[in-house]
């Protein structure tokens, strides 16, 4: 695809999932994220671009509080999901990372069967009151990731033992499994073939209809090709934030220009 | 030349080498570095080497050689006769051999003179009162037969040890003069050294190997010298441990393998948990600055030497159960199932606490190799900590701590002082944790140890019961190496 079918995307206005006001991220003393305000509508996919080290995959991890996990990690500003706060101190961020899922660069399924691994979330967060319930969950959920047909006669078999890119799906189905209402992905295909790609491409997609999808990506193609919002990310700022459709022909800021065309980055 | 002297005058002909070598390789160079092969310091270490290892090498064998091949040689002159009924050749060798240093010592002393010393005969003078001149008793008055084998004796060592300083001497001299005349801006010396270097890392791995082999063929010797005299279906099927020296021993070692095993499952019981939760809460939990000073102090236990730990088993945890469980100091429980500090419990839990840095250590390095992706994954979906470690962490981990736990089963069945001291002396088979029992170290140390006599399936028991050890520790290990490894693959 070019960047002629990225113009003539669907670009409706939705209502607004996520907005982030102001936020700061500082590992220790370095300043990794400055000032940045988005808004993420619903029922899109955004695109988050830019060089290495630009903080692209640190915001996204402060949509769900991943950062949390990072000892030397401190956010400041408001992130709000629905018009609620999730660095309010009343917030459990186990809870919000169940409404948030997240798909990681790698795939990473668990050391356990396909079916553990999508039943994990489900499991642990009580969704289903029996084992008929969570079996629907389980199936639901592996339709949605793409990947029930070539799995569905081997549900007991190892998730590692499975390809890169159907890895990469079962971890997607092992995401939606718990009912996020957001979907971040954190360059998920960086670690796949150009098949795969594509495969997971079309998911993400479909996903669009039932989730607000984030994703980070190298690729200015995928982006263009996935996304109906960009945003793009330079040394910790947000330069530039819009329709896919319009940063990828017309954007306003000449760091933009100059990444998307190759001069930087 | 004593050895001692030999082995410097190598050493200095090595330096000498050294220097010469990369004199001689500069100035084919014309002084210039750029023209030769190798940097100067190779030529010179070409020429040190060849001086000193060839050289080295024959002195060490020759040395060890040397004696064997005398005494087989003097062995056969003495004869058959001569040998009275209750001793052996080797120990009339010993007496040659202490009859010929004492003919030394009194050369050295000027009691004799050289000539003197060859010339001695049994008939007479009196050996044994001249020697005690000097200072060396003899046990025995000596034979003719005796003093000839012992002037043969002193004869072949002097020859054997000039021979030995001129072949070694000639030796590092031809390999002195071959690299030096070798030596040239074109010669690769940096292959030569780096090709010497290896055979020397080779040598050290193999010495590695050989004595292990050589420990496990003379332990093997001996049990099979124990074998002959007591039957093998005795010793792994009987019931009984109780030897004595009227020669109606019973020497079972399943009463001493239920003390081992039952002493080792009480350490372990102790060592998993409390070191697999210390390796978890390190690992997963604790922030950079406890960890950094909690690790260190962790290992520290690891570094006690053991018979510290016989100690506080003996003297603080022995006394503390007897406290509890018996009536010493009219006991807290107020029963009375215990009444010596010695017991199983007392040196399972102090041998536990020896395990726990083991277990923790080896558990840790394990956790840490889980990949973080498992963790953000499981973080991701909205587990908690805890969750995240008992579902995705530790059943990934599995594998390699169960070979942790392998190890450490391995090290307590192996584990001498702190049985000795903690866990008694009483051979039986007994559910009771309270009670003494003993171990096959403790039998080993206890049965080797005083006045022994190795001809005695009393003494060379030790070295079954010590060989049956080796291949439980030995399975053990590669057990749990193969575990370990098997789960290594698996990330890497």
């Amino acid at each position: 695809m070019n960047q002629m079918t990225a113009l003539e995307k669907d670009v409706e206005t939705q209502k607004t999932k996520i907005a982030a006001k102001n936020v700061n991220v500082y590992y220790g003393e370095s300043h990794a994220i400055k000032d940045v305000n988005v808004e993420i509508e619903d029922n899109t996919v955004t695109a988050f671009i830019g060089p290495s080290g630009c903080g692209k995959s640190t915001f996204l991890r402060c949509l769900n509080r991943m950062n949390d996990t990072i000892d030397i990690c401190r956010v400041t500003g408001d992130i709000e999901i629905d018009g609620e706060d999730i660095y309010d101190s009343r917030v459990d961020p186990v809870q919000l990372r169940a409404k948030v899922g997240m798909v990681f660069q790698k795939p990473n399924p668990f050391p356990k069967s396909i079916y553990d691994n999508v039943a994990y979330g489900p499991r642990i967060h009580g969704l289903a009151a029996n084992k008929a319930e969570l079996d629907e969950i389980v199936e639901k959920s592996l339709r949605r990731g793409a990947i029930w047909d070539e799995v569905k006669d081997r549900l007991d078999a190892p998730g590692t033992g499975l390809s890169g890119g159907q890895q990469q799906r079962l971890c997607i189905a092992r995401a939606v499994a718990t009912e996020p209402e957001v979907l971040l992905m954190d360059e998920p295909c960086s670690a796949l073939d150009p098949i795969a790609t594509a495969q997971i491409e079309e998911l993400i997609d479909e996903l669009r209809d039932s989730y607000s999808v984030v994703i980070v990506t190298h690729s200015m193609q995928q982006a263009a090709r996935v996304s109906q919002k960009t945003a793009f990310f330079h040394l910790g700022n947000l330069v530039e934030f819009g329709a896919t459709g319009q940063i990828f022909t017309n954007p306003e800021d000449p760091r933009t220009e100059s990444y998307i065309t190759g001069r930087i980055g | 030349m004593p050895t001692l002297w030999l082995v410097f005058t190598l050493i200095a002909l090595a330096a000498l080498g050294f220097v010469l070598g990369r004199q001689r390789a500069l100035a084919s160079a014309g002084g210039d570095v750029k023209l030769l092969h190798s940097l100067p310091a190779y030529y010179g270490h070409n020429v040190a080497l060849s001086a000193i290892v060839p050289a080295i090498a024959v002195l060490a064998i020759w040395s060890l050689a040397q004696p064997m091949m005398i005494e087989s040689r003097v062995a056969a002159m003495i004869p058959a006769e001569s040998i009275a009924e209750n001793t052996t050749v080797s120990l009339v060798m010993s007496d040659v051999r202490r009859l010929a240093e004492g003919l030394d010592q009194a050369v050295e002393a000027g009691v004799l003179d050289a000539a003197g010393a060859n010339a001695l005969e049994a008939q007479t003078i009196d050996v044994r009162a001249l020697l005690a001149q000097v200072g060396v008793a003899l046990g025995s008055e000596v034979s003719p037969e005796v003093l000839a084998a012992a002037q043969r004796y002193r004869s072949l060592t002097a020859t054997g040890s000039i021979l030995k300083t001129v072949v070694v001497l000639l030796l590092s001299l031809g390999g002195f003069a071959w690299a030096y005349g070798r030596t040239h801006k074109d010669f690769r010396a940096r292959n030569v050294v780096e090709q010497g270097i290896m055979a020397l890392l080779i040598l050290a791995a193999s010495l590695a190997i050989l004595t292990t082999v050589g420990i496990v063929f003379s332990m093997l010797f001996e049990s099979l010298n124990f074998f002959g005299l007591h039957s093998w279906s005795d010793f792994f099927f009987g019931s009984t441990w109780a030897p004595n020296f009227r020669g109606d021993s019973e020497l079972s070692i399943l009463p001493l393998l239920w003390g081992t095993l039952y002493i080792s499952l009480i350490a372990l019981l102790v060592a998993v948990p409390v070191g697999l939760f210390a390796a978890i809460y390190l690992s997963e939990y604790a922030s950079g600055a406890v960890r950094s000073f909690a690790k260190p102090l962790l290992e520290i236990l690891a570094g006690i030497p053991t018979i510290v730990y016989g100690l506080f088993a003996l003297l603080t945890v022995g006394p503390m159960l007897v406290r509890i469980f018996g009536q010493g100091e009219d006991g807290l429980l107020g029963v009375e199932w215990m009444s010596g500090a010695t017991s199983v419990l007392t040196a399972g839990l102090v041998m536990g606490i020896m395990l726990i840095p083991f277990v923790s250590s080896l558990s840790d390095d394990i956790i840490n190799a889980v990949p973080q992706s498992m963790r953000d994954g499981s973080l991701g979906l909205g587990a908690t900590k805890s969750e995240t470690i008992r579902q995705v962490v530790l059943p990934a981990a599995l594998p390699g701590i169960v070979g942790a736990i392998l190890l450490a089963a391995s090290r307590a069945i192996g584990e001498t002082m702190i049985v000795v001291m903690g866990a008694g002396a009483i051979a039986k088979f007994s559910l009771n944790p309270l009670e003494s029992m003993t171990t096959i170290t403790t039998r080993i140390v206890s049965q080797l140890t005083g006045d022994t006599d190795f001809a005695s399936p009393e003494t060379l028991v030790a070295f079954a019961l010590g060989l049956t050890l080796f291949v439980l520790t030995l399975g053990l290990n590669v057990l749990a190496l193969y575990i370990v490894r098997k789960y290594r693959e698996q990330y890497d």
